[in-house]
């Protein structure tokens, strides 16, 4: 009998691929089921975001914010406008802080759904998946009432927003998040501590704190490693120095810190604080107020450079804005937070099977079109 | 850490590679660096333990008029020490080239493909420079404020832009 020969194999994960969660190709390097390389090819998306800002007037620039993160189009939208008032220096009514600091928590649920959701179904879990989208159709419901549409809103604008929320709103808001509670709990019950769940993602692509610093990794990912860094209490912005709310970091309760479970785990209590958020925002949520009232009429920041980051539901979303005092950016760069999360899953993914490729891949949440951009 | 502070120990440990401090126009407090001296510097500041530089936040680059210099803008931040820094660096036109840091910071592997990509800087010492974004056969560097692109893409009609 002759030796077994084993020759390493390029296998192609994508373009067109049910969980690479939109547009992403992955040239794995198999030797048998293990991986021994990844490598992401990305711009499969690239709709010239950086290219298209350089030619139009800051106001036209937000909607096309929404469509680079389409699953957190208010967060993308709220870092814009926010980089912009900085550089103008303006100073916005109580009540659109509020309202915007509610819409941002809401999306962050909404979008940390769609994460936990999708993260499920990638390893088999089908039933959580339309669970969590029963429940986001609600959050959905409530940024169709202010904005009149469910997935991409141009509703958070500079100095302002679109219009205020309709009557009704707020009741409707409080009915959502006496709920949502209960609706965690089941997510726990039918996912979180599901023996094939746990099997699937716990102690699956470690991810060491250095490991993620030093790629660039944020948001829940890079808390699920132990890490404590939120910009929401670092580097308060907007008014989220005013709220009471707890910073979830992974702890390894299945396994190791950092690995696929925990970073499942943490989106699943970022929710819970989220709700608190939006909670103590409503209760102190002034009631007069004109949330038009500061929005410029001409939009020119004066000559000079930002760099403005926020939290995303995917990590640190950073705008690098270069204005000569006209109503067009010089330069318009975003920093997208999946852009980077994406790029450790060599390091993480080296050494795993293929289906562990796709339960690490799934705990990333990534979302091509900001990566692409 | 202030942004001065640290201006002034750079200066003191590289001289005239440090080459000034801009604080008027810029939200972010920045150094700018000879172009040939990033690396060094950047790992000083990774490895100080003053500074602990460790986590690169950004990277871009920039085009300003299509005529002057390119530059690369570097944004760090300390996660120990929480201070920040902003490096600039300026290269030239037609030969735009600036030592890599993709060894010392993972993450500026794709910010400088990227950069490659939309601005053609090449980063010296990169392990795998190549585009990113764009196709690898596309011609020329869509965001450099110069750039006119070509009128087929693998026999498709580029559409122009008013």
């Amino acid at each position: 009998m002759g030796r077994l020969h084993a020759e390493e194999m390029v296998l192609n994960m994508g373009p067109q691929h049910p969980s690479t969660h939109g547009v992403l190709r992955l040239k794995l390097t198999t030797d048998g089921e293990i991986v021994s390389h990844i490598e992401p090819v990305i711009g499969y998306l690239h709709r010239s975001f950086e290219k298209h800002a350089e030619n139009l007037e800051y106001q036209m620039i937000t909607p096309f914010t929404g469509r680079c993160d389409y699953i957190a189009a208010m967060g993308s939208e709220h870092g814009y406008a926010m980089a912009v008032e900085k550089m103008m220096g303006i100073e916005l009514p109580e009540r659109v802080e509020y309202l915007r600091v509610i819409f941002a928590e809401l999306q962050r649920i909404a979008s940390h759904l769609v994460a936990v959701g999708t993260f499920g179904l990638d390893v088999g879990a089908i039933t959580p998946f339309i669970y969590c989208f029963r429940e986001r159709e609600l959050i959905l419901d409530l940024f169709e009432m202010a904005s009149g549409a469910r997935l991409l809103y141009n509703y958070i604008w500079i100095g302002g927003l679109a219009h205020d929320v309709p009557p009704g709103f707020v009741e409707k808001t409080y009915e959502f998040l006496d709920a949502f509670d209960e609706h965690v709990a089941e997510y726990n019950q039918i996912l979180t501590g599901n023996k094939i769940f746990v099997e699937r993602a716990a102690d699956i692509g470690v991810m060491t704190p250095e490991v993620a610093i030093n790629y660039g990794v944020t948001g829940p990912s890079l808390r699920a490693s132990g890490v404590n860094i939120d910009i929401r209490r670092t580097e308060p912005y907007s008014i989220y120095d005013r709220f009471d709310f707890d910073v979830p970091l992974g702890q390894g309760l299945q396994g190791t810190i950092g690995d696929s479970w925990d970073r499942y785990y943490v989106r699943v209590l970022e929710m819970g604080e989220s709700a608190k958020i939006i909670r103590q925002a409503l209760d102190q949520l002034p009631v007069e107020g004109d949330v038009k009232s500061a929005i410029p009429r001409r939009i020119r920041p004066p000559k000079g450079e930002i760099y403005f980051r926020s939290e995303n539901p995917r990590g640190e979303l950073g705008y690098y804005i270069v204005s000569n005092g006209k109503n067009v950016p010089v330069r318009l760069k975003m920093r997208s937070p999946a852009f980077s999360n994406l790029s450790v899953i060599n390091e993480i993914g080296q050494g795993w099977m293929i289906s562990d490729v796709i339960a690490i891949l799934g705990s990333l949440d990534i979302v091509l079109g900001e990566i692409d951009r | 850490m202030t942004e001065q502070e640290i201006f002034e120990d750079l200066s003191r440990k590289f001289g005239d590679k440090i080459i000034e401090f801009m604080e008027e126009g810029t939200q972010n407090p920045t150094v700018v660096v000879d172009a040939g001296t990033l690396a060094k510097v950047a790992t000083y500041l990774k490895d100080d333990v003053r500074f602990q530089f460790n986590s690169l936040m950004n990277l871009a680059g920039h085009d300003a008029d299509g005529e002057t210099d390119l530059s690369v803008i570097y944004h760090l931040y300390s996660t120990e020490l929480k201070h920040y820094i902003t490096l600039k660096v300026f290269t030239s036109r037609d030969e735009p080239k600036v030592a890599s840091v993709a060894e010392l910071h993972k993450t500026a592997n794709w910010h400088e493909r990227e950069a490659f990509d939309l601005y053609g800087i090449n980063f010296e010492g990169h392990p795998d420079l190549k585009r990113i974004l764009m196709e690898d056969d596309w011609e020329g560097y869509p965001l450099r404020k110069d750039y006119v692109p070509a009128e087929f893409y693998r026999g498709m009609r580029i559409e122009k832009v008013k």
